[in-house]
C-alpha cells in the first residue's frame, strides 16, 4: 500500500499482446514446405540432387554470412532461414547435373547480387534465387542446359562426373543428355506423357519436376496463411485461359493447359518463386494482377521466344513492375470512394 | 462449427484474432469493491475540457453529490464517490502518465454512504432536451475507454437525424469483462437505458451488437427485450477491432461512416453498453456517474475479479482487495492489451474510462526485436480502414511524415491490430501516433500563421 512506486514496471505503448508468428517462422515455414520436394529431387537424381543442393546452401549461406560479417547493422540473422531459403530454392531450379562450383557461386551471386546489393532483407526488387539463376542461364549457358536422365539406375551410388569439374574448365556432361519436357515439345514435337509430369518422372531441374507434390506444399503454405494464394492461382488461371484458347486454334503448335502447368517451371515458380512476399505486391488486387501477368509472360515466352522455358524471366519482369501496381491498386480507404484515393 | 454456417456472422472485414483469455473473469459476477479510506478525483476524466473543482479542503461532502462544475460543452462534470471531508486538492499521478488536479476525499467512517438525493428521474415526462441536460448533469461519458462527454453525443447537430442507436457490447479487447457481466447482471438497466436513449435521439430502433465469445449474454438479452421496445441483439464475429464505432455500424447496419465524419453522418449514435446502464439507473434512482464495473485480470493479480468500483480509487486499494500481485508482475495496464495504457504508479486512480486494469507478468510481455519489412501482407489484410501500414510504417521510419497523408495516415485511428499481427515486429502503430501528432502540430501553426496574416 505505501510503495508508491512499483519498481520493476515496464513501460511501453500497446499493443501489449502479439501474433506468434515472426518472420523467421515465416521463413522456416517454406523452407519446412519444401522438404518433400528436396525429397523429391533425392528420389529422382539421387546423389547427385543431394550435392548440387548442399552446393547452392553452403554458397548463399557463406554469402550471407560474408555480408553480415562486413557490414555491422546490416539487417537479418545467418539462421533466421533467408539464405537458406534463397540457396535451397536456387538450387532446385538447377539442372541435376550442373559442376558444384557453379551452384555454389550461384548461390552467392543470389544473395550478394540478388539482396545485399538492394540493402538486405526486405529491400531486394528481385527473388534472390532467380537472379541467382539468371546469372549462371546467362554466364554458364551449356552446364544451364545440360539434363541428365532421370531415375537412372545407378543414381544413388555413383555421381556424375561434370558435378566434380575444376571452376572454369568446360564442364562436360557424361551420359546421356536427355530433352526436358519442354525442348523434347517445342524442338522435337514430342509430348511427355502427363502422368510422368504430374509425378516428376521426367528429366529437368531438381525441383521443378514432381507438379502435384509442389501443388500439395502449396496448398499446405496457404492453409498456415504463409503465402498469397491469390498469386498461384491468378497465374494458373491466366495460364489456363491463355493456353485453352491457343490448344483450340493449333493443337500442334501449342499444347494443353496440362502440359504447360505441369511442365518445366511453372508449378515451382507460381508456387515458390511468385509467392515471395518481398518481391510481390502489398495489395490483393495488386497479387491478382501481379499473377496474371507472370502467367500470359511465360506463355508468350514459351511459345514465341527462343528459349524453351519462360517463367523465370517472367517472374523477375513481374518483379520489376511490382512498385508500379502496388501504386495503382492502392485500395481504398474505409469511408471513401475509389476516386478520393489519392488526396494530394 | 456451428448451425449459422451458411449464414455470415455479421462483422466488419479484416480485423485481427488475438487469443481473448476472457476466462480468467468471465464466471465472476460483479462484487463491489468496499468504499477505500480515501479516493482522488481527477479533474480530467474525459474527452475535453477538465472540469473546475467547487470544493475547498475540510468541506464535507455527500455520495454523489457535485464536487466539480463542466467548463464548457464538450466538459463533464464530477460527483463525489463517496462521503468524506474534501481533504485537499491537489497534483497527482494520472493514469495518462501526467500529474493533474485532484480531489482527494476521505472517508466518513460513520457514513452508511447512501446517495445524496436519491430519486426516480421521471423521463417520459421530459423533453428530449432535458433528458440530454440531466445526462450531462450526471457527469455520463463513454464508459468503453474513450470517456466521450455523452451528452455531446446525443445532441445532435443541425439538420441531422439519428436514426439508429446502437448498444457497444462487443468488448473485442482481450482479457475484459465488464460489459459482459453488465449484459447478464443489468439487463433491466440497460433496457431502461435504451428507452432514455431512443427518447432522448428521437431514434426508431436500437441494436445491442455483442461478439459471439458472449452467445450466452446475447441469448440473455434476447430473451428479456420488452415486447414494447424496438430492440435488437446481433451476435457479431469475434474480432478485433471490432467494438470501434466504424467497424460496429458496418458490422450491423452494413454502413460506412464516410472518411473524417461521424456515425450521425450515417444516422447512427453508438454508446457503450456500461453507459447505457448506467443512464438507466440515473433515470431509476438517481445516481450519477460514481463508480463503474472494471475488470481486474491478468495472470499478475492473485484473484482475477469483476469489481464494482467507487471512482477514484486508488489501484493500490484494488489490489489489496484482489490479495495482491505476483512477484514477477512487469507491466501494469489500463484498458485492454491492445489500446490500453502502461502504468508505473500504484497510486493512479479508477477513473471513468477505466474498463479493466490487466496486469502482466514477465512471460506475457511481448519483447520486440524489430526486422525488416518482408511486405507479407499480414497489415494491409488487418487494418479494419484499410490503410496499407507497411507503406505507411517505410514512410514514418524515413520521416516523410507529410508523404503519409498520401496514404490517409488521418483515417488510422490507432487500434493496433497491424503492430499485432506484424512478424518483424515493427512498431508500426507506435509510429503513426507520433507522425499523426507532429500532422496535427504542423496543421495547427499553419492554422495560426494563417490568421495572423488575414
Amino acid at each position: 500500500m505505501m510503495s508508491r512506486e512499483h519498481p520493476d514496471l515496464l513501460l511501453t505503448t500497446s499493443p501489449f499482446v502479439k501474433d506468434p508468428a515472426d518472420a523467421s517462422w515465416i521463413m522456416w515455414q517454406v523452407n519446412f514446405a519444401l522438404m518433400p520436394i528436396a525429397a523429391a529431387a533425392f528420389w529422382y537424381f539421387g546423389l547427385a540432387a543431394l550435392l548440387v543442393m548442399t552446393a547452392g546452401i553452403l554458397g548463399a549461406m557463406s554469402m550471407e554470412f560474408a555480408v553480415l560479417k562486413m557490414a555491422s547493422g546490416f539487417p537479418g540473422k545467418i539462421l533466421d532461414g533467408s539464405a537458406l531459403l534463397t540457396g535451397l530454392l536456387l538450387a532446385l531450379t538447377l539442372p541435376p547435373g550442373i559442376p558444384l562450383w557453379m551452384a555454389f557461386v550461384g548461390g552467392a551471386v543470389s544473395i550478394g547480387l540478388g539482396k545485399a546489393v538492394f540493402g538486405g532483407v526486405g529491400s531486394n526488387m528481385f527473388n534472390p534465387a532467380l537472379v541467382g539463376r539468371a546469372f549462371l542461364q546467362a554466364a554458364f549457358p551449356v552446364a544451364m542446359t545440360s539434363w541428365p536422365a532421370v531415375s537412372s539406375a545407378d543414381r544413388f551410388v555413383s555421381a556424375s562426373s561434370s558435378l566434380f569439374a575444376f571452376p572454369f574448365m568446360t564442364p562436360t556432361v557424361d551420359g546421356i543428355s536427355s530433352a526436358t519436357p519442354l525442348s523434347a515439345r517445342f524442338f522435337d514435337g514430342v509430348s511427355a506423357p502427363l502422368q510422368d509430369l504430374l509425378i516428376g518422372n521426367t528429366s529437368g531441374s531438381l525441383g521443378e519436376t514432381a507438379g502435384l507434390l509442389i501443388l500439395v506444399c502449396g496448398a499446405y503454405l496457404a492453409i498456415r496463411r504463409v503465402f498469397n494464394w491469390r498469386i498461384p492461382l491468378a497465374i494458373f488461371g491466366s495460364v489456363i485461359l491463355l493456353t485453352s484458347i491457343l490448344y483450340q486454334i493449333d493443337p500442334e503448335i501449342y499444347p494443353s493447359a496440362g502440359f504447360h502447368l505441369f511442365a518445366g517451371g511453372m508449378m515451382l515458380g507460381a508456387v515458390f518463386m511468385a509467392t515471395d512476399p518481398v518481391t510481390s505486391p502489398l495489395t490483393q488486387k495488386g497479387c491478382w494482377i501481379f499473377g496474371a501477368g507472370i502467367g500470359v509472360m511465360a506463355v508468350v515466352i514459351r511459345q514465341w521466344g527462343g528459349l524453351p522455358e519462360g517463367v523465370m524471366y517472367a517472374v523477375l519482369l513481374m518483379n520489376a513492375m511490382t512498385p508500379l501496381i502496388d501504386r495503382f491498386t492502392q485500395a481504398r480507404t474505409f469511408g471513401s470512394t475509389r476516386s478520393e484515393r489519392f488526396t494530394r | 462449427m456451428n448451425a449459422r454456417f451458411f449464414h455470415t456472422t455479421p462483422s466488419f472485414k479484416h480485423g485481427v484474432h488475438p487469443d481473448d483469455y476472457k476466462h480468467l473473469t468471465r464466471d465472476r459476477p460483479i462484487e463491489r469493491l468496499p468504499f477505500p479510506d480515501s479516493v482522488v478525483v481527477p479533474i480530467s476524466q474525459h474527452l475535453g475540457r477538465p472540469s473546475k473543482p467547487i470544493v475547498s479542503p475540510g468541506q464535507y461532502v455527500y455520495r454523489g453529490q457535485l464536487i466539480g462544475e463542466a467548463t464548457g460543452f464538450v466538459s463533464s462534470p464530477m460527483h463525489a464517490p463517496m462521503s468524506g471531508v474534501v481533504r485537499e486538492i491537489m497534483l497527482h499521478h494520472h493514469p495518462s502518465g501526467n500529474m493533474t488536479e485532484a480531489v482527494v476525499i476521505d472517508r466518513d467512517p460513520l457514513s452508511a454512504q447512501t446517495l445524496f438525493g436519491e430519486r426516480r428521474i421521471d423521463w417520459r415526462s421530459m423533453s428530449a432536451k432535458e433528458i440530454i441536460d440531466e445526462i450531462g448533469i450526471g457527469g455520463f461519458v463513454g464508459l468503453g475507454g474513450a470517456a466521450f462527454p455523452t451528452h455531446v453525443k446525443l445532441t445532435i447537430p443541425e439538420g441531422k437525424k439519428a436514426r439508429f442507436f446502437i448498444v457497444n457490447a462487443a468488448e473485442c479487447e482481450p482479457y475484459l469483462n465488464s460489459d459482459y457481466r453488465i449484459l447478464l447482471e443489468k439487463r433491466e438497466a440497460v433496457f431502461e437505458g435504451i428507452r432514455v436513449y431512443l427518447k432522448a435521439l428521437g431514434a426508431e430502433r436500437a441494436y445491442i451488437g455483442t461478439e459471439s465469445n458472449k452467445a450466452d449474454a446475447a441469448r440473455f438479452m434476447r430473451e428479456g427485450i420488452p415486447s414494447d421496445l424496438p430492440c435488437e441483439v446481433v451476435e457479431m464475429e469475434t474480432k478485433y477491432p471490432q467494438g470501434a464505432e466504424k467497424m460496429l455500424i458496418e458490422a450491423v447496419l452494413h454502413k460506412e461512416v464516410p472518411s473524417g465524419k461521424l456515425p450521425i453522418d450515417v444516422e447512427v449514435v453508438v454508446n457503450n453498453v456500461g453507459t447505457v446502464a448506467g443512464v438507466g439507473e440515473l433515470f431509476l434512482f438517481g445516481q450519477p456517474l460514481i463508480e463503474r464495473v472494471v475488470t481486474i485480470t491478468g495472470p499478475g493479480i492473485k484473484t482475477p475479479a469483476n469489481l464494482m468500483i467507487p471512482i477514484g480509487t486508488r489501484l493500490s486499494d484494488v489490489v489489496a482487495y484482489c490479495d495482491g500481485i505476483m512477484d514477477n508482475t512487469r507491466q501494469i495496464l489500463f484498458g485492454g492489451p491492445m489500446m490500453g495504457t502502461a502504468q508505473r504508479f500504484l497510486d493512479v486512480p479508477i477513473m471513468k474510462g477505466t474498463s479493466g486494469v490487466l496486469f502482466l507478468t514477465e512471460d506475457k510481455v511481448v519483447h520486440r526485436e524489430e526486422y525488416p519489412c518482408i511486405r507479407c501482407q499480414r497489415c494491409v489484410d488487418a487494418c479494419p480502414v484499410y490503410l496499407n501500414p507497411s507503406r505507411l510504417g517505410a514512410l514514418a521510419g524515413a520521416r516523410l511524415y507529410e508523404d503519409m497523408l498520401d496514404y490517409h495516415i488521418m483515417d488510422c485511428m490507432e487500434c493496433a491490430a497491424c503492430s499485432f499481427v506484424c512478424p518483424s515486429n515493427i512498431p508500426l502503430v507506435q509510429r503513426f501516433r507520433v507522425a499523426k501528432g507532429l500532422l496535427r502540430e504542423q496543421q495547427a501553426r499553419e492554422n495560426e500563421k494563417q490568421k495572423a496574416q488575414s
